[in-house]
């Protein structure tokens, strides 16, 4: 082992820099170590646009199948928002209905539809593309992985119709109640809950690979790890850690399965119902509250991670600047992840753990506070000074910035066990996650949308009915989940189906009416969009090619919108990393990815 | 443009350094296959680690005795009862047709179809044995014992539980390999991978890397099995 070696880098092309003292890096195409990825081509309707192996249009799948899935969620979240605010004139849900609207629109949201729009969607759609790949390294395997989750989400919609309907359980599916005869759903709902979620989880590991290895091991010439856009590493980081969570949640379900269906005790105690003994004995339903946030926690950031990166090109794209201390983001995405494992029992506090465990986990709980916190001062130090373009991506990136670092205060009160003791299981709690991981993410999830649109279908979506979208949905969602922390305050409790003649209910009652109104609005104002989308993918008006004058990658493919095999004949080589605006010493505004050093000789980049 | 060439790269932790640094490969000379087995693995690891977790909390705070595992998985020969041998015998079998298997990925690296395929079979059939006795002692267990997952005539019920599920799980992961193994001895005797046929499903070319991606599949396996033997068996 020696420690001189012959550097990859070749054909040095010398620097012809006409103007004086600076001297552009020098330039240097690295051999090929992919080998030309074959693909399939399809050749009828059905394995175009059916069974497709193209991850564009696998993403685009998985993104309508999650929106759709994401709409029923909604329509849940109105029904328990009438019976909240107006309990006396909406009788239709009764308290076992309620249950089951609140679980499913918890598992509905922060699963089959956040979870599968960040990684299955935009991950499919995005990674090939940004990364200078022709597909995902295991096309057919991506494709299997969109039917799994088909299907999981069919079997999830097949729960409503059973017996005894969906579950009731709580998102959070905690035994023994939730298969104890006198929860909703406890007949043969949990069973279908249990079994989509296994199935969700083999579709999405299957497509998790590929998201995996497709960054690590199939990037294009010149395209390192830290030239890489910040999407794909929110991304990737994301699904880093689902392939890890999701273990325990795949576990827990068996073990669920096994206690519900064939008797065995992993989660159950010594119990009784109405007076008669049941057969369970010497299980620990604290097992599963471990098994469960194990997978939770890390959760909650596999649905913040792709947004984190997302907005950060969001933010730099629209306010023509670079990412304020790229490597810093990248490092604060992988230790964030990193963190994510070790934070779980947090929502535990009232399980009755040892206090030292308690200890613990408030304080690494608080130390993800800091690398979060870079991230907000670099995504605010990006803005600072920019050509800030108020376009609608912009807006929703804004939005994102002031909901999630409201979210995260508030999730700096309840990492403290003495704080969070008092305000676990009142709307306080509803009211912070809502923000953190509801609201701040969909915010992105909007933003992408609005600004990925012309790629996709070459038309843009229209601007006035984005503005009220955006209008609506920000003012609302704060007109909808500021009073919720007072609710939470005066001590009202979540997943109650009604307040009665409670002592919190004097000011309670004219805030639910109010929240209630508001959901409505922000909840008809998503029709509007979706509205939008449909109508726009045929009648929009036509984007010219990269109309955000964007520098990754995804923009700058041959055909516009690309085609199948992204990128033509040859892949591109790239140079630099994808922020190169407002440089100085050069009349381009912003030099893209693919640019060699020498067509923008003057340019004064810095080298990436 | 000259050729990549993984052997210029620089070698220890300067390589390390250098391959995460570097543009398109992080594992440099490694294919899209293997690299991702080697995650699926990881991830597979999560899994079973969560069982295992789970059996030994199981077990730290159960109430009731939990069984004594050589009365449970012995065996009666000839008139003496003897601790485990059961278990013994499957151990050994699955191990050898880890070796079985490392042969087979060698013979396959140098084209020979002939052994290759042989080496192939004879894994399969040491994982069918194996799927074999477990059945044979999951039917002793069950019939002869009473063992059953919601209860067990010799102490904690989460014995019989945590014991049928994971082996069971252990099993199956068994049994889809043993599948492989049968699809690509047959492959190979067909000599798919050298005239480059295209998959029936995939309708891609493969070649003998394929055979080592299985062959980690079942090393894994086995690995994981020892760690079973030793909390079941030997705790
Ligand atoms: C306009 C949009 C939304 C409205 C009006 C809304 C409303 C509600 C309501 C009324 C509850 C029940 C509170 C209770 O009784 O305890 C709830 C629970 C919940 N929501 Fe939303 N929600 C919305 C969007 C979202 C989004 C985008 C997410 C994604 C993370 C989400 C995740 C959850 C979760 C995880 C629960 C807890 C379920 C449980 O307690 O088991 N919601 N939501
Ligand atoms: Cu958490």
């Amino acid at each position: 082992m020696t420690d001189e070696y012959t550097d990859n880098k070749l054909e040095t092309k010398a620097a012809d820099s006409s103007s004086g003292s600076y001297t552009p890096p020098a330039e240097a195409i690295p051999a090929k170590e992919n080998p030309e990825q074959e693909l399939y081509h399809a050749k009828s309707f059905w394995t175009k646009w059916v069974f497709c192996q193209d991850a564009k249009v696998i993403g685009i799948q998985y993104a309508l199948t999650a929106t759709a899935i994401g709409f029923i969620g909604l329509i849940l979240s109105w029904g328990m928002r009438l019976q909240l605010g107006f309990p006396e004139t909406f009788s239709f849900l009764g308290p076992a209905t309620y249950y089951q609207s609140v679980t499913m629109h918890g598992m509905i949201m922060v699963i089959y539809l956040l979870t599968a729009l960040f990684l299955g969607g935009f991950g499919n759609y995005l990674i090939p593309l940004m990364v200078g790949a022709r597909d995902m390294v295991f096309p057919y395997v991506n494709m299997v992985s969109y039917w799994m989750f088909l299907v999981a989400v069919l079997v999830l919609l097949a729960s409503f119709f059973v017996p005894g309907g969906p579950t009731g359980a709580g998102w959070t599916l905690y035994p023994p109640q939730a298969i104890l005869p006198g929860t909703p759903g406890s007949e043969m709902g949990i069973v279908l809950m249990l079994v989509s979620l296994s199935l969700f989880v083999i579709g999405f590991t299957m497509g998790g690979l590929n998201y995996v290895i497709t960054i690590l091991q199939s990037r294009t010439r010149g395209m390192t790890l830290m030239r890489m856009p910040l999407t794909i590493w929110g991304i990737f980081t994301a699904t880093v850690l689902a392939l890890l969570a999701f273990p325990a949640l795949f576990v827990a379900c068996i073990m669920m399965t096994l206690d519900n269906l064939l008797g065995t005790s992993f989660f159950m105690p010594e119990i009784f119902t109405m007076g008669e003994k049941l057969d369970y004995a010497g299980g620990s339903p604290i097992l599963f509250q471990h098994l469960f946030w194990f997978f939770g926690h890390p959760e909650v950031y596999i649905v913040a991670l792709p947004a984190f990166g997302i907005v950060s090109d969001l933010i730099s794209v629209h306010a023509r600047k670079n990412v304020f201390g790229y490597r810093m983001m990248v490092w604060a995405i992988v230790i964030i992840g990193a963190l994510s494992f070790i934070v779980w029992a947090h929502h535990m506090y009232v399980s009755g753990m040892n206090p030292w465990f308690g200890f613990f986990f408030a304080t690494t709980t608080l130390i993800i506070a800091v690398p979060t916190a870079i991230k907000v001062y670099n995504w605010v130090l990006t803005l600072w000074r920019g050509n800030i373009h108020l376009t609608i991506p912009m807006l929703f990136s804004l939005g994102f910035i002031v909901t999630f670092v409201n979210g995260g205060i508030t999730g700096l009160f309840l990492g403290n066990v003495i704080i969070d003791v008092p305000l676990s299981d009142t709307y306080f709690v509803v009211a912070h996650f809502h923000m953190v991981m509801g609201i701040a993410p969909l915010m992105v999830v909007f933003g992408a949308i609005y600004h990925w649109y012309p790629l996709i279908t070459g038309r843009h979506l229209n601007q006035t009915l984005g503005k009220i979208h955006f209008w609506v949905t920000f003012v609302g969602a704060y007109a909808i989940y500021f009073p919720m922390h007072y609710l939470g305050f005066i001590g009202v409790p979540r997943r109650y189906f009604e307040m009665y003649d409670s002592p919190y209910m004097t000011s309670g009652v004219g805030l639910n009416q109010f929240i209630t109104v508001a959901a409505l609005i922000v909840g008809f104002t998503q029709f509007i969009f979706l509205y939008n989308i449909f109508t726009s993918w045929y009648k929009g008006e036509k984007s010219e090619k990269n109309p955000w004058k964007a520098n990754s990658l995804e923009w700058h493919t041959p055909d516009y919108p690309p085609t199948h095999g992204n990128f033509g004949k040859e892949l591109p080589v790239v140079y630099r990393w994808p922020y190169d605006f407002s440089v100085p010493g050069t009349d381009k505004e912003y030099i893209p990815q693919h640019v060699a050093p020498s067509e923008v000789p003057t340019a004064k980049a810095e080298q990436t | 443009m000259s050729q990549f060439d993984i052997e210029k790269l620089p070698k220890g932790s300067k390589g390390f350094m250098y391959d995460w640094g570097s543009d398109q490969r992080a594992f440099k000379g490694v294919p899209w296959g293997k690299a991702m087995m080697w995650i699926f693995l990881l991830s597979d690891t999560f899994i079973f680690s969560c069982f295992l977790i789970s059996l030994m909390t199981a077990r730290a705070s159960t109430v009731v005795p939990w069984p004594y595992p050589s009365e449970v998985f012995g065996l009666t020969v000839f008139g003496t009862s003897v601790p485990l041998l059961l278990i013994a015998i499957m151990t050994f079998v699955l191990i050898t047709s880890s070796g079985t298997m490392a042969i087979a990925v060698k013979y396959g690296y140098e084209k020979n179809r002939k052994l290759c395929g042989w080496f192939l079979l004879a894994t399969a059939i040491g994982g069918l044995t194996f799927v074999g006795m477990q059945a044979f002692e999951w039917s002793k267990l069950i019939f002869h014992d009473g063992v059953r997952p919601w209860g067990n005539p010799f102490g904690a019920e989460q014995f019989g539980a945590f014991f049928f599920m994971v082996t069971g799980f252990h099993g199956t992961h068994v049994s889809i390999g043993v599948i492989f193994l049968f699809i690509f001895a047959r492959k190979v005797f067909r000599g798919d991978f050298d005239t480059g046929r295209r998959g029936y499903f995939t309708s891609m070319k493969s070649d003998y890397e394929a055979i080592e991606i299985l062959g980690l599949y079942w090393h894994f396996v086995d690995l994981v099995w020892v760690f079973i033997f030793a909390f079941f068996y030997l705790w």
